[in-house]
């Protein structure tokens, strides 16, 4: 039962990675692109919950953990890379 | 052991160490008389050899230089050796002396001249003493390089540099080839002494590699001597100083070829391909030589083609002269041991007589200023010595009593008669040719050395064409050429001081199988030897002779039917030219800067190799018995990296491939995730990221322009070769895993990293415990590349702007 539950939601969570990558790949626009990076990572971030449920296994948090940093850290530089036209800026002098 | 003979050879290497010291330190006497007592004593010294070799045989001390090599320096003198070793000793004491008179003091660079000239002798001396043919090579190869130094002496001569080139080319292709010939004829015998070679004779005739051993060391022997078709380098390289080209270029070095045929006669002259060729392109040589030499206006010009001809002609002889190995015995039916007596009689009549024509030309050259015969004339009573001695020298050449050319030239014709008797390998029907062209050569022969006579001493004196105020050369500069004009004389009317003390030894080195033990072969040469079909030979030729000389300008145009472009010169001119111009074509076909080419040469050979070994080796399996089955997640996660990667193929704008590549990249680390390795998941997912920000900061700083790309055109070429490389990698990898051969080692690192590392985590055990030495590079890799990095960045030595 759980088993059946876990395989479901992990079949419909890559889905949905499938459908982001639609709008990875469409577009229009790059923050379209970057919203759908950062929802992506989200969705691996759970992907891989369950995927450690499923092996019944607990060296996968560390895992989740690093990619929620990543998305987060990801999107902030993308968004200000887009805004500002860099990601680290010089100091000023 | 390091004998007295041993140090004899190497003497005039040693001495010319100290030639640039002597001429340092003391400026005041001309360095050519300290040179002078080197191979002064060395003839005296070889001059002791003369009774052990004619009676006792022949004399040889070993010193090891490459034992594990079989390589082992043998100095080895018997007759053959010996006669050579005199000539270049002789004249080379006779030509230092000559160039001290010839060379300015002042202007010269005297020392390079001797250290060369002593680097040379010393060379000769070694390739024609030594028994081992590893040895015989390295003096071979000394001899061209100090030949190239020596014809380039006057280095600022665009003519001497291009002579000089022209004859390290020829003569080093003759001596790579000869080295060839060497190895081939160890790999028969499996010795590199020629002695030894020659006792295993017997074997080596029927051995498969006999015929290419033999064509190799015959093209380094017919290079080294000047034999048609590459005698073109000799006429060039008489822009050396005259010294040197009486010293190498007619006396000794043209020589060694002709001493290695001599010295394999034995091994090689079994076969009829031999004889054939070896007195074949003998006597096309000597037609050629003298035919050439006549149309040339320089007297030096005149000499080098003589020499070829003269070169030919003792070649011809040695050839024609293998056919007594066919007979048994050195009794007196054996008529063709005439021919090798013939060859080293004329071997050593020409050293004599064309040393002192080179050493005439030179006072020629040195009291007018010209070599040219068209300025040249009338000097008869001016330069009456050098006039005697042209006059002997040239007569002996044309072979006119009572002068030693005389003697040979008849043993000459004696010997090409009696080759047409010959029974065997169509010489008795073909063989025809050899005395007809013997003689027309020899009325060439008559008609130059008359042109070198007449046209420089009489006839009207040009004196607004000459440089400075004729006048007789000084004594010193004389007294060489006469020795040598003597010695023509005296071996003229004597020859037979000659026969047992030099030649008849050396005919025993040459025909060795033919001679009993203790038996000596007969040499008696005589002035008057009876009016035979030679005699009458040599009445036509000097009637014929001097009938053309007179009439030679109504049949000089028969020169102009030979176009310069037809000529080997020409020929050798453009092979260098369009070699260049075609390899340069080839290099920038291939080689043409683009990396796409060299990444499609790269690719495609891959491909290629690993499709057909793999192909022809069988190796292709598919064998699904030991896979696991497929998951829905692992469907779901190929289908996007599928997609990521087809985002990234047809994208026309980087940023998108940027980001499908981050795409692809964390649903690696996906695949980690469910292939159960977290490790790898955590590093696959920092490194993504960061690799994906870097290639942001690319993206960045690229031009506008390039932002953005043409939608990618369909390349044939590439596709094919993309998709070869992705099928064979593909293809190569199912097959790999299909079979399988021995169990993993992973169990053993399951079952020990606790138990004997202490650690849970296996992956990071293998790393810093089991494996830790991958691990500790790994580090200095991604320390040189942050050091790479930052060093790129801030060191800018050729400064922003330029670039």
């Amino acid at each position: 039962m759980i088993q059946g539950i876990l395989t479901a939601s992990a079949a419909i969570l890559s889905l949905s990675i499938l459908l982001t990558l639609f709008r990875v790949a469409k577009g229009p626009s790059m923050p379209d692109r970057v919203l759908a990076l950062d929802m992506m990572g989200i969705n691996l971030i759970s992907l891989t919950a369950v995927v450690s449920l499923i092996q019944d296994t607990t060296a996968y948090l560390e895992v989740a953990l690093l990619l929620g940093i990543l998305a987060f850290i990801g999107t902030v530089a993308f968004s200000k890379f887009i805004e500002k036209g860099v990601v680290i800026e010089r100091r000023r002098d | 052991m390091f004998t007295a003979l041993h140090l004899a050879i190497i003497a005039p290497f040693l001495a010319a160490v100290f030639v640039p010291l002597l001429y340092k330190k003391i400026p005041s006497i001309h360095t050519g008389w300290f040179v002078l007592i080197v191979p002064a004593i060395l003839f005296v010294y070889f001059l002791q050899y003369i009774p052990t070799t004619s009676e006792e045989g022949a004399v040889s001390a070993v010193f090891p230089w490459i034992p594990s090599l079989g390589i082992h320096f043998r100095a080895y003198v018997d007759g053959l050796g010996l006669l050579f070793t005199l000539l270049i000793t002789g004249i080379g004491a006779l030509v230092v002396l000559y160039s001290i008179y010839y060379l300015s003091k002042k202007r010269e660079s005297l020392h390079t001249f001797y250290t060369f000239l002593l680097m040379f002798m010393g060379a000769m001396l070694g390739v024609v003493l030594s028994d081992n043919m590893i040895v015989l090579y390295l003096f071979w190869e000394v001899t061209s390089v100090s030949s190239f130094l020596l014809i380039s002496y006057w280095y600022e001569r665009e003519k001497s540099l291009y002579g000089a080139l022209k004859s390290m080319l020829i003569t080093v292709l003759g001596g790579f080839s000869m080295l060839v010939g060497f190895v081939l004829l160890y790999s028969i015998t499996g010795t590199f002494s020629i002695q030894e070679t020659i006792a295993a004779t017997s074997e080596t005739a029927s051995h498969n590699l006999f015929l290419p051993a033999m064509l190799a060391i015959l093209l380094g022997a017919f290079t080294k001597s000047a034999q048609f078709p590459f005698h073109i380098w000799l006429p060039d390289a008489m822009e050396a100083p005259t010294p040197v080209s009486a010293y190498l270029h007619s006396a000794t070095m043209v020589k060694a070829g002709i001493y290695l045929i001599a010295r394999l006669t034995p091994v090689f002259a079994v076969s009829g391909e031999w004889l054939w060729i070896v007195a074949g392109f003998g006597i096309t040589t000597l037609f050629w030589g003298s035919f050439s030499a006549v149309r040339q206006t320089d007297l030096k010009g005149i000499l080098a083609y003589s020499t070829v001809s003269q070169l030919g002609m003792i070649i011809s002889m040695l050839g024609v002269g293998a056919a007594a190995l066919h007979f048994d015995g050195a009794n007196g039916n054996n008529v063709f041991i005439g021919a090798t007596t013939a060859a080293l009689f004329h071997l050593f009549n020409h050293a004599t007589f064309k040393g002192s024509l080179f050493m005439m030309v030179g006072i020629v050259d040195h009291e007018t200023g010209t070599r040219d015969i068209r300025n040249l004339g009338g000097l008869m009573t001016i330069m009456p010595i050098t006039f005697t001695i042209a006059a002997i020298g040239s007569f002996s050449m044309a072979g006119l009593p009572p002068f030693n050319g005389f003697l040979s030239k008849e043993l000459f014709f004696t010997s090409m008669v009696n080759i047409t008797e010959f029974q065997q390998f169509n010489m008795d029907t073909i063989g025809m040719v050899f005395p007809a062209v013997a003689w027309i050569a020899s009325v060439f022969t008559f008609i130059y050395s008359m042109i070198v006579v007449f046209k420089t001493f009489t006839g009207p004196l040009q004196k607004e064409k000459l440089d400075t105020k004729p006048h007789e050369a000084p004594f010193g500069m004389l007294l060489a050429p006469i020795v040598l004009v003597s010695l023509v004389i005296v071996i003229g009317f004597f020859p037979n001081v000659l026969s047992y003390t030099i030649i008849a030894p050396a005919m025993a080195s040459i025909l060795s199988p033919l001679l009993e033990q203790g038996q000596q072969f007969e040499v008696d040469i005589y002035f008057w030897h009876g009016f035979g079909t030679p005699l009458k030979m040599t009445i036509g030729v000097v009637i014929a002779g001097i009938l053309l000389y007179l009439g030679m300008k109504k049949w000089k145009g028969v020169y102009r039917l030979f176009p310069e472009k037809l000529s080997f010169n020409n020929l050798y001119d453009q092979t260098l030219d369009k070699g260049e111009v075609l390899s340069q074509k080839i290099m920038g076909a291939h080689m043409n800067g683009f990396i796409r080419n060299y990444l499609v040469y790269i690719f495609a050979f891959i491909a290629a190799f690993l499709l057909i070994t793999m192909f022809y080796k069988g190796a292709f399996t598919i064998d699904v018995s030991d896979t696991a089955p497929i998951t829905i997640y692992e469907s779901i996660l190929f289908l996007v990296l599928f997609a990521a990667v087809g985002v990234m193929m047809f994208t026309t704008s980087r940023l998108t491939m940027i980001i499908g590549l981050g795409v692809a990249g964390y649903t690696v680390a996906m695949f980690f995730v469910i292939f159960r390795a977290p490790d790898l998941a955590l590093t696959q997912l920092i490194i993504e990221t960061v690799s994906v920000a870097l290639f942001l900061l690319c993206f960045y700083h690229l031009p506008q322009i390039a932002k953005n790309l043409e939608p990618i055109r369909f390349k044939a070429v590439n596709f094919i070769i993309s998709a070869a490389v992705g099928i064979t990698v593909t293809l190569i990898g199912i097959s790999a895993g299909s079979s399988r051969m021995f169990e993993s080692i992973s169990g053993f690192f399951k079952d020990y990293s606790y138990k004997e590392a202490g650690g849970r985590n296996m992956v990071n055990v293998i790393l810093v415990d089991f494996r830790g030495f991958d691990t500790m590079l790994e580090i200095l890799v991604l320390g040189i590349a942050a050091a790479g990095i930052f060093t790129m960045i801030r060191l800018r030595l050729a400064g922003r702007d330029e670039l």
